[in-house]
Parts: structure tokens; sequence; C-alpha cells
């Protein structure tokens, strides 16, 4: 499974085909989650707290039922008793138990034939609340007078006397942080805050749902990983996991979020009360209260410098909400906070602390934007106080092969210099400024992920390929699974066909999450191919009545391994798969693994922001993503996930954010109050792909969803921060704040 | 609910005047029907009006004005050139509303009497002077723009009465609007701030002025002072500076999830200076 050598010639690794799914997406005929039915479903619809914090005193759903076409209501009692941990928490999440925790908590749901009789009658569902005090902001939610989210929450790991809604701390790192700040010459330390934002997916959730009548059940989703959903449904429901069978759809975008339950389980338990299948699809509104969001974070930051530049202890203190479930991701955030550094003294410090917010979901890198956010914008800083170049204070601190990391583990070989240099060397670095303009740059990372994986390869009789992944396709990883195919098969690109399969084809997969897919999948594909070779070769020498040591595989055919093996034509893949029925039965290829060999990425943008100084409003006029993905499969879909990234990180950092009201209501729970930013907002997104082969991969892929989406929080608060000669620490950077400082 | 597609306005009227229930018009639908799906209104009669003849209709009067059928789109209005070359500042208006999906349904009066404070033709349309003719069971009035709305989702428009006509007045020698709104994004968002301004000149010197807000108050609104400020003068300087103040010294807004009270304020008195530049520019035929 090593890397081969850097030298790799490759076919048809590094081309750009055509996608194999993007006709049927563009001419609309691909099938999403909401394009599912089933006869004879029902639409199920969602009853939600209007209240951040409340206890359901009663819930009379004797109207909607008394509807005619509604046929059926869920509430708590209707899942499983006796979860713990995880399970209890997603559970809680899907459907309120004693009381509801946040502005759109589930609470009960209703079945019926139309989905407007469904919406109705969830109207008519009778919940009497006895609303209680409610905290929203993370650094409110500490204060010794703040409500309790849940009494108990707290594990192992808090300390005696923290209010009991910090339910985890976090403490880890090296060397002498007192010691480093004696050493410095300047030593600053500034708080920055982030609020909650939306992954905003365009395809809000949806799926069908089917119990059938034997206690087995059928489920239709869009999901990044219906392994995950299969799990955490049956738990839901009090089955055996093998009970239920799920099966993706085509994903609309999930950035993370579609890595766990929100609606499954309750279509789920609906068609098990209905006896019917039962589709539920979320509307924005839905999605934007009740999925999750990510944390919001309060954070301070120390770091202490030489005059030239050398950087000598950093300290992190993170506080992050996930709402009113632990597990805001302070963990990753504090991994990744001085990822980019090469720090002999080094400190982190975290909370995780519950609050009336949606139980946060995975998002792009999580952790790692808020974290970059402040480590990032303190570094410009620091350089801008000192009149150092960020960007050679960045070469020179720079972690590299064999740092010892700021969370701990020594790094292999990394592309962190290689992605500063490239930006340097870029024109855009040097490129003259008009007025009320400024630059800023940052770096950023992600430790990306292996995970459970299980792919099958089987040959056709015509020796095409059909490849079986368990990894949902939402950034192009079928083109890059069959390129992979293509490549170790030595067969043409367009003879491999990729499909996602459900959870009974194969062993259990890890969603498409941590930017794992191309990575994981594809080394498992590579070695399914290795395997499906092997059989190919065995066959061919038996028909040549050879040793099978003595058969190659080149150009997608056998062939004999040298002079001495005999003189016996290439036999094409296409000869031996027309036979295999006579020759020893089906050829295939099959690998399973947790690979642990993934690489992280890291990577360095440049912006420039043109502020209008009597207004505040920002413009985005350049903007250039330099990062390393190892190997860049697709160059095409590698340069996307940079610019999508680039394009999520500049919403968070401009406009997006979780706005609530004294009410602890969201305020703004519609696309046109929470500001994702247009088209016409950006610019063309430059990109530059380095590669600096990981060595974990057979062709050096690294993973490149999630970095992209680390460095432009910093980045435009530092472009922001030189245009204006203004420093803001609280994201979103939005023109209200950006014109109150400019007005002092 | 019921849908109903009158043929003519007095039947359209004879609807609404005897509903019992909620009653909606129906022209673009770009407001109603997106309340209808979020629930936020269930009419018990909805009006369709789009098929009364003549609605769909953009006419130059024999004095030189507009008159604007109750069904005609932005896109519409963009399209007409003689229209926005007349009235730019009010046709942008228009055209800022939305998507291009939206423009070619959305119409003036939907924007008018969905009586949001941050609709962006309002402002454009008061500051060009524009009436309505209002029509209803007693019969028909000439009202002013500024006249209809009284509050977020409130009109002046009693039971019955509908708009029937919407009456832009002639452009006339010298004179040019303009409509600036602010939004953190380039397009597809609502105004934090609107201002419309127009102008007419007699050589250099400003002879007529009408300045409007929207979203700094509970209704898009004229402020007399500010076009006060701009007469006879030739945009000097100070004048744009005392214009900034008249403009800030007429916002009453709020702060929410849009924007704040010291924002609005602020960006009221720079959208009228630049929108007051670019209309004084159109005046002269120095600028489209």
């Amino acid at each position: 499974m090593a890397l081969d050598g850097d030298k790799q010639e490759f076919r048809v690794i590094g081309t750009r085909p055509n996608r194999p799914d993007g006709l049927d997406k563009v001419t609309g005929k691909a099938r999403y989650g909401a394009d599912a039915s089933a006869p004879g479903m029902l639409h199920g619809a969602i009853v939600r707290s209007p209240h951040a914090h409340a206890r359901i005193v009663k819930i009379d759903a004797s109207k909607a039922l008394a509807m005619k076409g509604v046929k059926a209501v869920v509430t708590r009692a209707d899942f499983a008793e006796g979860q713990k941990g995880g399970d209890w928490n997603i559970l809680e999440n899907c459907m309120a138990g004693e009381r509801a925790l946040y502005d759109g908590h589930a609470v009960a749901a209703v079945a019926a034939t139309t989905p407007f009789l469904a919406r109705d009658a969830a109207k008519l569902v009778e919940v009497e609340y006895e609303i209680l005090p409610h905290v929203t902001d993370v650094d409110a939610a500490m204060q010794p007078d703040a409500p309790v989210i849940r009494e108990g929450a707290a594990n192992y790991s808090v300390p005696e006397g923290m209010h009991p809604n910090v339910v985890r701390f976090i403490e880890f790192g090296h060397g002498d942080v007192e010691a480093g700040f004696d050493a410095a010459d300047l030593v600053m330390e500034q708080s920055y805050t982030t609020e909650a934002t939306h992954q905003g997916y365009i395809e809000p959730h949806a799926c069908l749902a089917q119990m059938g009548s034997d206690g087995r059940g059928e489920l239709w989703c869009c999901t990044q990983g219906h392994w995950f959903v299969r799990r955490m449904s049956a738990a839901c429901l009090g089955i055996e996991v093998s009970k239920l069978r799920v099966t993706p759809s085509e994903i609309g975008g999930g950035f993370g979020g579609k890595t766990t339950v929100f609606i499954d389980p309750v279509a789920l338990a609906l068609s098990r009360k209905a006896n019917r299948p039962v589709k539920i699809v979320m509307s924005r509104e839905e999605v934007l209260r009740a999925t999750g969001p990510t944390a919001a974070a309060s954070m301070d930051v120390k770091i202490g410098m030489t005059k030239d530049g050398k950087m000598t202890a950093g300290k992190a203190v993170f506080r992050m909400t996930g709402g009113a479930f632990p597990q805001a991701p302070v963990d990753s955030a504090l991994a990744c906070a001085f990822a980019c550094y090469d720090l002999a003294n080094v400190q982190h410090e975290g909370y995780d602390v519950m609050s009336n917010r949606p139980k946060q979901a995975a998002y792009r890198a999580p952790g790692s934007p808020m974290a970059a956010f402040a480590v990032e914008s303190l570094v410009d800083e620091m350089c801008r106080a000192l009149s150092l170049d960020p960007l050679e204070v960045r070469l020179k601190n720079a972690a590299k092969e064999g740092t010892k990391s700021s969370a701990g583990p020594t790094y292999p070989r990394i592309g962190l210099v290689e992605t500063l240099e490239a930006a340097k060397a870029h024109p855009h670095f040097t490129a003259p400024l008009g007025p009320n303009q400024g630059r800023g740059i940052a770096s950023g990372y992600w430790m990306n992920w292996g995970g459970e994986t299980s792919v099958s390869l089987a040959l056709s009789e015509d020796g095409t390929v059909t490849v079986s992944v368990g990894t949902p396709d939402i950034g192009g990883s079928r083109a890059s699974v069959a390129m992979m195919a293509a490549e170790a098969l030595g067969v043409p690109y367009e003879d491999v066909r990729v499909n996602v399969v459900e959870t009974g084809a194969l062993g259990v997969n890890e969603p498409t999450h941590g930017s794992r897919a191309t990575f994981a999948t594809g080394l498992a594909t590579i070695e399914a191919a290795t395997q499906a070779k092997k059989t190919l070769c065995e066959r061919a020498a038996a028909k040549w009545g050879i040793d099978a040591e003595a058969v190659v595989w080149e150009d997608g055919a056998a062939k004999p391994s040298g002079p001495n093996a005999g003189a016996f034509p290439p036999m094409k893949i296409g000869e031996i798969c027309a036979k295999m029925g006579r020759t020893g039965g089906p050829i295939s290829g099959h690998f399973e693994a947790t690979p642990m060999g993934f690489g992280g990425s890291f990577g360095t943008h440049i912006v420039d922001v043109e502020v209008d100084p009597e207004t505040g409003h920002t413009k985005v006029v350049r903007y250039t993503v330099v990062q390393d993905a190892g190997k860049a499969i697709h160059p095409s879909y590698v340069e996307g996930q940079f610019q999508g990234g680039a394009a999520q990180g500049i919403g968070w950092a401009l406009n997006e954010e979780y706005i609530y009201g004294e009410d602890g209501r969201l305020q703004n729970p519609v696309f046109l109050d929470y500001r994702i930013p247009v088209a016409s907002d950006l610019p063309m997104i430059d990109t530059v792909i380095v590669e600096v082969p990981n060595p974990g991969h057979p062709y050096g892929v690294r993973g490149v969803g999630e970095t992209g989406i680390t460095p432009p929080l910093p980045a435009i608060a530092n472009a922001v921060a030189d245009a204006t000669g203004k420093r803001l620490r609280g994201l979103p950077v939005s023109p209200p704040k950006i014109l109150a400082a400019i007005k002092g | 609910m019921r849908y109903h597609k009158p043929a003519s306005f007095t039947q359209a009227i004879d609807i609404a005047s005897t509903s019992e229930g909620v009653t909606r018009f129906l022209a673009g639908g770009t407001d109603v029907l997106v309340q209808l799906r979020a629930d936020i209104v269930c009419p018990d009669d909805l009006i369709d009006i789009k098929h009364i003849a003549g609605v769909d209709q953009i006419t130059k009067t024999p004095e030189g004005g507009y008159d604007i059928g109750i069904a005609v789109s932005g896109a519409q209005m963009s399209e007409d050139a003689a229209l926005a070359a007349a009235w730019p500042g009010l046709v942008e208006a228009m055209d800022l509303i939305g998507s291009t999906q939206v423009q070619g349904r959305a119409t003036l009066v939907g924007n008018l009497c969905n009586a949001s404070p941050a609709a962006d033709s309002v402002p454009a349309m008061i500051a060009a002077g524009v009436t309505l003719t209002v029509a209803g069971p007693q019969g028909s009035r000439e009202v002013k723009v500024e006249e209809i709305a009284t509050g977020p989702g409130k009109t002046t428009l009693e039971k019955g009465e509908m708009v029937t006509k919407v009456h832009v007045p002639p452009r006339g020698d010298s004179g040019g609007d303009a409509y600036l709104r602010f939004i953190p994004r380039t397009e597809m968002d609502i105004a934090v701030v609107g201002c419309g301004v127009n102008l007419c000149l007699g050589g250099d010197t400003i002879t007529q002025a009408r300045v409007a807000l929207g979203a700094v108050a509970p209704v898009a609104a004229l402020v007399p002072e500010a076009a006060d400020i701009l007469i006879g003068t030739t945009l000097d300087e100070t004048t744009l500076e005392a214009l900034a103040e008249a403009a800030e010294a007429a916002c009453q807004p709020i702060t929410d999830k849009r924007g704040t009270v010291a924002f609005r304020t602020e960006v009221a008195g720079v959208l009228a200076k630049r929108a007051a530049k670019i209309a004084y520019a159109r005046a002269k035929g120095e600028a489209k």
C-alpha cells in the first residue's frame, strides 16, 4: 500500500475526463432524496418547538388524528428507550423527550396522505409548554447563573467547580510556554469570536422510509454515509442494525452536515406506526433551525515572537458550543490551531459547552476554520507590529517532515512549505493594490481521515469493469475512483462504471467525510484491482500452460514476463473475461480495511479585498488558493474543492451568521437573511495545486475537500485590516461592524 | 381558498368587496405565492388580476408620461427602451428586485402593496412623483405612491379597493433620477437602506428635487427637507454634506438582523449623496 515512488508515470491519473454523473445532473435526470416515491406513500411533517427551552407538559394529537387522511402521529414514546451516550443524543435531537432544547426542536410528527394535509395536521397537534430560561451564547452559558441545559452531561474530563454546561474539557501541549513567552521580544494575546454558520447545502434533507410487517425496513435517503444512517436509525427505533437496508440517493451537497440523521428515524417510526411508506422532505427553514450548523466559538490566543519573526510559544484557549448536546469540535479546533507552526512550546485548553442551539454537525474541517481565524489573525497582527512579511514569518516557522506537531505526533512528509513557496511565487502575491484595497494571507490545515472502507470490483464478460463503493459521490468521486481503477487495470476510463451501492452490498463504509473518499475508497479500489489482475494473470498462465509468476499485467493485457516465459501474444482483458465462466468462474477483486496512511493537507490563501470606506461593504477582488493535494487524480475536481472551500469560507468571514433574538429564536432561517455569497459576490477563484505525495497512498493522494475552508476566515480578516487599518476579531466582519470600526 | 380570474376591474372589485374572508390580489405572485407556501397567509379569495384587458401594457401618454399596467413585470419595464431612458432610476430600482426569474413576474404595484419598508421600487416611485388610480366599490380616486403604505404590511386601501393603473409623470427636459440601495452582497438581497433622488435642472442649477428613503422607517417616505437643500444649488460639496445630514435626520430606523440604527442612518446619508450625484449627471445628460 506504500507509495511506489515520486516519479510515477500515469496514463489516466491527472487527466480531466467528464464525470460519469454529470450529464444526468445537468439534465435533471439524476434522482435526489426528494425524488423517491412508493405506492401508498404518506407524507410526514414535523411539529417543532417555537421555544428555545421548554418543558413539554402535554402533547394532544387528537384533533390532528381526527382529520381525514391523517394516518399516524408519533412522539418520543414511539421510539426506543434505554439508549446511552451518542445514541441517546441522536434520538433526543431527532425527537425531544421531556424538554425542547432549542428553537425548532422536533416534538412530534404527523403522517398524512398529502404534504399540505400533513402540514395542516401538524399545526393541530397541541403541545403545552412550560417555558424555561435559555442561553444561546457560549460565554454566557459558562457563567454561574446560566440555565443548566442538562445535569450530569459532563464527562470525566471536566474539573470540579465548572458549570454543568461544560461537558468536556481538553488540555494538551508540550514544552514550557511561560519560558517561551519570556524568550520572546513581543507577546500578544487577543480574544476572537466566530458565529455558528450552516453548511448551506442546496438540497434539503429528504428520505423515504418503509417498515415492513416483519419488522425489517428500507430507507432511501440523501446522505453522505448510509451505514451511519443505518446504525443511528436502528438505534433510535430499537431494532437490530441488519434489519434496515439503506440506499443513498444522489446528494446535493453535505459538507459534513449529512453524516448524521435528523428525519430518517422519524420517517421510519411514522411508517412503522402507519404501516405505509412515509416520505419526509425538510423545508429550508427546518434545515436552518433544526439541522446541524457548526459550533459558535469564543477563543483566546497568546503568541510569543522574537523581533526577527521566530515564534517562541503559543497558547490557545477555546470555548465552543455545539448546541444542546456534547461534541462541539473544540478538540479538532485545538489540534489544528498551531498545526502550521514548528513550536517548541505550545499549550491548548478547550471547553465544550452546551447551550440552547441546534445540535452541531460536522462542517468541512470541523473546528479548524475558527482556530485558523484566531491564530492566523494574531500572527498577522504581530507581523504588522514587528514590520515583518507575514509570508516570510510563516516560512520561518513552518512545520515540515520531522517536526513535532502542535498536536503531538511527528509529521511525516507534508507540503506546507511548498504551498508557501508557491504562494510567494504567484503573481498575485506581488500585484499592485488599488485604492481602499488590502491584501491578506493565511495558512490552514486539516489532518484528513481514512475510515472503514469496503470496495468490490467485478469484471464483466466483455472486460469492462464495475466498481461497487460505499461512499456517496459528493464531489466527483465516481470519476476519481473510475480513473484509479482504469489506471490500475490498464483499461480506458470509459470502461469503468462506479456504483454507489446500498448497505446490503458491502461491508461497513464510513461516510464520505474527512476528505477520505478519494484516499480510502481509491486505495481500496486499487487494491481490489490488484487482486483482479492477479486472477487475470492466473487465467492467462493456465491457458498458456506456464507459471502464473511468469505472467505480468501491462496495458490492460496479460503478457509473458520475458523471453524465458514463452512467446505468447498479449491476452487482452476482454479475451480473458469472455471465457471466465469456463476457466474458473467470475473474476473480481475485493478489499476492505481501515487505512491509516491518510496524510494531512496544508493550504495557503491570498486575498485582495476592497472596502467601501463610507459603507463598510467588502468586495473580494482577487482570490488565490494554493493547496497540497498529494496527487490530484482529477485536477478539475480538486480545483473545484479548493474553490468551494474558499467560497464557503468567504461567506463565513463576511456575512453568514446565526442570529438569535432575545427570545432565543433564530432570526434568520431563510437564505434572504442567512447571507451565503451569491455568484456575483465572488471573483473567479484562482487555484494552484501543489503535489507533495502522501506516502500512505499508492498514487500519493491526500484528500483535498476540507483544508480549503480553513484559511479564508483569517485571510479575509487580515485583508480587511490591511485595507482599513482596523482589526476586527469577531466574525462575520459584516458592513455594520466594519463601518463602526472605521468611524471609531 | 377560491381562485378567481376576473375579466375586468369591475368584476375584481366586486369579488374583493363582497368576500367575507381574507382576500389577496394575484399579479406576479412573487410575494403572495411565497407567503402561501410559507403558510403566512391563506386567502379565502385569491383574485388573479393578470387577465384584465390592458394590465400588461406600458403606454406613453400624450403629455409624455407613462401609464404602466398593474401586471407589467420588471423585465418588461427594463426592456422598454424609452421608459428606461426617461426614468432610469425607477427602472433600475424595479430591476434590483430578486432574480431573473422573479423579474419575469414581479410588478410595481405588488411591490408597493406588499408594503415592505424595504421595497426597492417604492422610494424610486416616490422620488419620481408617481401617482396611482385606485378603484373600489365607491368609485375611483387618484393617489400618490407615498400615500399607500402606512406600516409594514399595511396600506390605506379600503376593502374592495385596488390599484388599477400606475402613472409615471412626463420626464421633461433636464431631468434625471437615480435609486441606490445598500445590501451586504451584490444581488438577491433585501435593502438595508434605499434612497431615490429625482432632479430637474435649469442650466446647472437644481430647480426641482424629490428625495425618498426606504428601509429606515416603518414606511418608505419623501424627505422634503432633503429636497429643499438641493433646490437652488449646483450640488456642490457643501450641499452634498447638508443633504446627507438631512437624510440622516429623517431616519427612524430599527436595529435588526439586517442592520443597526447607526449603520442605517450613516448609510442613508451616503446613499443620498451618491444617488443625487447620479441623478444630477443624468439630468445634465452626462450619464445614462
